[in-house]
């Protein structure tokens, strides 16, 4: 009788145009009902609190709830649901898994959203291309890669106009996939209306990386059961480092546009400074993600989406370690090379932006914004009250 | 804090939940070498206490995650009241004034708390709660205890004790025999015993085994084997040994392990009938968590120990939503079909309570003035006529969360052999609650007996094993 009553309530919901839930995005309602009757996890996260607004977990609150989560992987160690219990509670994987799958679903323009899927082989595709193409920039400018010393003349090599006509139009083009991305997923979760209030409450949860704590302030289970603040700390150089490196690029425009200052900046310049700070943080960052990335629990997550996670992070990493060479290289015979190098792993980079791991911070960033608007509005389920 | 692990330990501790764990991480703290042996795999270690989430907790003012003060004496009259007098002033005593010294030492082994869950307002002034649950803390501990030098082995269930006048000389795992110069055993009730539970439940009139339909709520590892063996030989017990908690539970709830999630938290916004469709109690008597726990036996004394809890949509959203989806109709026959009740008996008995109620001013956080008139049972709070579909039921079992029969102990959670303290023997968690708990419960209650009694008999073994030092060295 269930059975037919289910049967029907598919068949309605095709002649209506509602879409069937995924798998993952079924497991996950499956896990939430669970989590919903117990609660013992409320103070890890925001996840948890905003699961008890709930009774019903349509497909916007999976997508919510699933971006929301930081895949920290402390309510699966305190679970009395996991595995082996015939429940197999996972909450981390479970939400892994749609959250993957929304980066997909959302990408701007959708046809590129398989790029998610097959992330090895577009983060491949994406360097080998890009070192190829500023490889052959400068062989067939020079004629050579290695050259007399030029006094870090970047320009003599990759003239600026000729960089800010290839960087500004992919630049923009991230923005604007990001962008539309995020809108849409920003309408479907139905996230209403911030004030201040709520977007200062979500900076700080993102610069701060405040649902990486534990609850506790202990930090999250990484290789075990042990609290450890490792991953928020790396991830903290990584983006920081990432942060400066940008401001160490847009200082330099500044200098260029406004001031007339050409490059070469000097090694106590700001520009080079900031560089040099942020690829330090670009590189240890990094290196410790993927030294904890490495050692995750083997049930954190989804192992489906490892090679993306790795993938960004060896980017960073090159991109990073490259540019430190450049700097360390720019007055040498090897400054083109390593340019053609710097410029190929920081095209590829930007290049997979949209159809990467980078998108967990947008989309989580919104996320964090639709629980800092949602939580300061009453709870709708008065459940409990006696 | 090294010790050596090929040499006989100084304390031996028999169990792996919370009160063994507080027992092994006292003693090792006061110099002794520990030895803990967990009957389960290390994916179940922990026993029930996996499934708690909070401390009862004695407070004089406002702490962290507790709100306002909780005196001792309110405590006591709570637990005197819950108990209905079957305690032991100076044990509970004991007990609640520990509770408020214990939390400190339990952030130190790694025990995080957080304020009381959303849905559990009534607990936030009286009980600690765990961030993450009971596992959190369990997880917490068997790391400390690691850390500290404190030797686990899980896969050993201890299956004999060799006890000489009251004095414990070794356990036996099988063949292998572990002596030891003092013991705690701190490993739980018989509640996964089935064919114990059985006998202690007996047979109904209709010739029904009820224990035999009855969901464990806790771990299936708690079979009592060591209270059997102390019973054996010869330790004083305390508390009914057919008494035991039993909450009603969804149907569904699986056989072991469903732990508090599959709790149904509506019988008092609707009806409960049997499998004739017929109501059996005042399903509104009292606020739902003071109730929470009679209807486990209710349950248990219906035909085939099964009740089903009956409500329509005006409760959707007023109680912990349920685990498991329950049957929903657009009308009470559907509903009686997809229940398997007999559609006119059960109609007749939604009509009769229907047609009882006089509707007052609806108000689930007081005992309101909505309730039946000429209708037996009576339904005397929350008496809302089922008129609005759909409606929803949920089959309902007894679920059995601990047994009741324990082992006596004095302020050291001594043993006793004929009124005489052990020397060296020591029991504490649930082995031991009946002491402080002769009947009844209250939340987060066995959490502060496992933890005092268990750091209590953790310290009490410890000083035996410098005790019995002193006297080798004297002779």
């Amino acid at each position: 009788m269930q059975q037919l009553e289910a049967l029907l309530r598919e068949a309605s919901d095709l002649a209506e145009g509602v879409i069937a839930p995924s798998a993952a995005e079924a497991e996950v309602e499956r896990v939430m009902k669970i989590c919903n009757a117990c609660r013992y996890c409320e103070g890890f996260c925001a996840v948890f609190p905003a699961m008890t607004r709930r009774l019903e977990f349509a497909q916007a609150d999976i997508h919510y709830l699933a971006n929301l989560c930081h895949n920290c992987g402390a309510c699966l160690h305190a679970c009395q649901y996991a595995p082996p219990h015939e429940f197999a509670v996972n909450i981390p994987q479970a939400m892994a898994k749609v959250r993957g799958q929304t980066y997909s679903d959302f990408a701007w323009p959708s046809s590129l959203g398989t790029l998610y899927r097959n992330n090895g082989l577009t983060v491949a595709l994406a360097l080998a291309a890009g070192l190829a193409l500023f490889l052959m920039m400068a062989l067939a400018k020079n004629g050579t890669l290695f050259h007399a010393p030029l006094a870090g003349d970047f320009y003599a090599t990759f003239p600026h106009n000729l960089l800010v006509s290839m960087f500004g139009p992919v630049f923009l083009f991230v923005a604007v996939a990001l962008g539309l991305g995020v809108a849409k997923f920003w309408r479907g979760i139905s996230a209403g209306d911030p004030n201040a209030a709520a977007i200062a409450e979500t900076a700080h949860d993102v610069l701060k990386l405040k649902y990486l704590d534990g609850g506790h302030g202990q930090g999250c289970p990484n290789a075990d059961d042990a609290s450890t603040l490792a991953r928020r700390r790396f991830h903290h150089l990584t983006f920081y480092g990432f942060m400066l490196c940008f401001a160490a690029t847009s200082v330099a425009t500044i200098y260029h546009y406004v001031f007339g200052w050409a490059a070469p900046y000097a090694l106590t310049s700001l520009p080079v400074v900031l560089g040099t700070l942020g690829g330090i943080g670009l590189l240890i960052g990094p290196a410790g993600l993927l030294w904890l990335n490495v050692r995750r629990h083997a049930q954190h997550g989804d192992a489906a989406q490892k090679p993306m996670d790795r993938g960004f992070i060896a980017l960073l990493l090159l991109t990073s370690a490259t540019g430190l060479a450049l700097l360390a290289g720019r007055d040498t015979a090897a400054m083109a090379l390593l340019l053609a190098a710097h410029l190929g792993a920081v095209m590829a980079l930007f290049l997979t932006m949209p159809y990467g791991k980078f998108a967990h911070g947008i989309f989580r960033t919104a996320a964090l914004l639709k629980w800092a608007i949602e939580k300061r509005a009453p709870n709708p389920v008065g459940v409990g009250s006696e | 804090m090294k010790q050596d692990t090929s040499s006989t330990p100084d304390v031996l501790v028999i169990g792996g939940g919370n009160a063994a764990l507080c027992a092994a991480l006292t003693a090792r703290e006061a110099g002794a070498s520990v030895l803990l042996l967990e009957a389960a795999p290390r994916e179940w270690r922990g026993g029930n206490s996996s499934h708690t989430r909070n401390l009862r907790c004695m407070h004089d003012a406002p702490q962290d995650v507790l709100t306002d003060a909780y005196p001792e004496e309110e405590f006591w009259q709570d637990l005197k009241k819950v108990t209905g007098g079957r305690t032991n002033e100076q044990l509970a005593r004991l007990a609640i004034r520990e509770s408020s010294r214990c939390r400190d030492w339990m952030r130190k082994h790694g025990v995080h708390f957080q304020p009381s869950l959303s849905g559990t307002l009534h607990l936030s002034r009286t009980n600690a709660f765990f961030m993450g649950g009971g596992k959190a803390l369990v997880n917490a501990y068997y790391r400390s205890a690691e850390a500290l030098g404190v030797q686990i082995r899980y896969e050993a269930p201890v299956d004999r004790l060799e006890v000489v006048d009251g004095q414990f000389r070794a356990a036996w795992i099988g063949q292998e025999r572990i002596a030891a110069r003092a013991c705690v055993v701190a490993s739980g009730g018989f509640e996964s015993n089935r064919e114990w539970l059985r006998e202690a439940w007996g047979q109904n009139a209709d010739g029904e085994w009820p224990a035999d339909n009855f969901a464990i709520r806790g771990t299936r590892f708690n079979r009592g084997v060591l209270l059997k063996a102390m019973m054996e030989a010869g330790a004083d017990t305390i508390g009914d040994p057919s008494q035991s908690h039993c909450v009603a539970v969804d149907a569904r709830a699986p056989l072991y392990d469903g732990g508090i999630c599959t709790r149904i938290d509506c019988v008092s916004l609707g009806i409960v009938v049997n499998k004739h469709a017929q109501r059996f109690y005042d399903e509104g008597e009292d606020f739902w968590p003071k109730r929470y726990a009679i209807w486990g036996r209710l349950v248990a004394q219906q035909p085939g120990q099964v009740g089903f809890s009956v409500i329509d949509s005006k409760a959707v959203g007023r109680f912990m939503p349920p685990v498991f989806p329950g049957a929903k109709a657009d009308t009470l026959e559907g509903l009686a079909r997809q229940l398997g009740l007999d559609e006119q008996a059960f109609v007749r008995t939604v009509r009769d309570y229907n047609a009882a109620c006089r509707v007052g001013t609806f108000d689930h956080t007081v005992l309101d003035d909505c309730h039946t008139e000429g209708v037996t049972p009576a339904k005397t709070h929350w008496a809302l006529p089922l008129d609005t579909a759909p409606f929803y039921g949920y089959a309902l079992k007894p679920g059995i969360t601990f047994t009741y029969l324990g082992l006596k102990v004095d302020e050291r959670a001594a043993a006793h052999f004929k009124g005489e303290p052990s020397r060296n023997l020591f029991v504490a968690g649930e082995m031991m609650a009946g002491n402080v708990l002769g009947q009844g419960y209250t939340a987060g209650v066995g959490m502060t007996i496992g933890t005092v009694f268990g750091r209590i008999a953790g310290a009490s073994a410890a000083a035996a094993t410098r005790k019995e030092g002193v006297e080798h060295a004297a002779a």
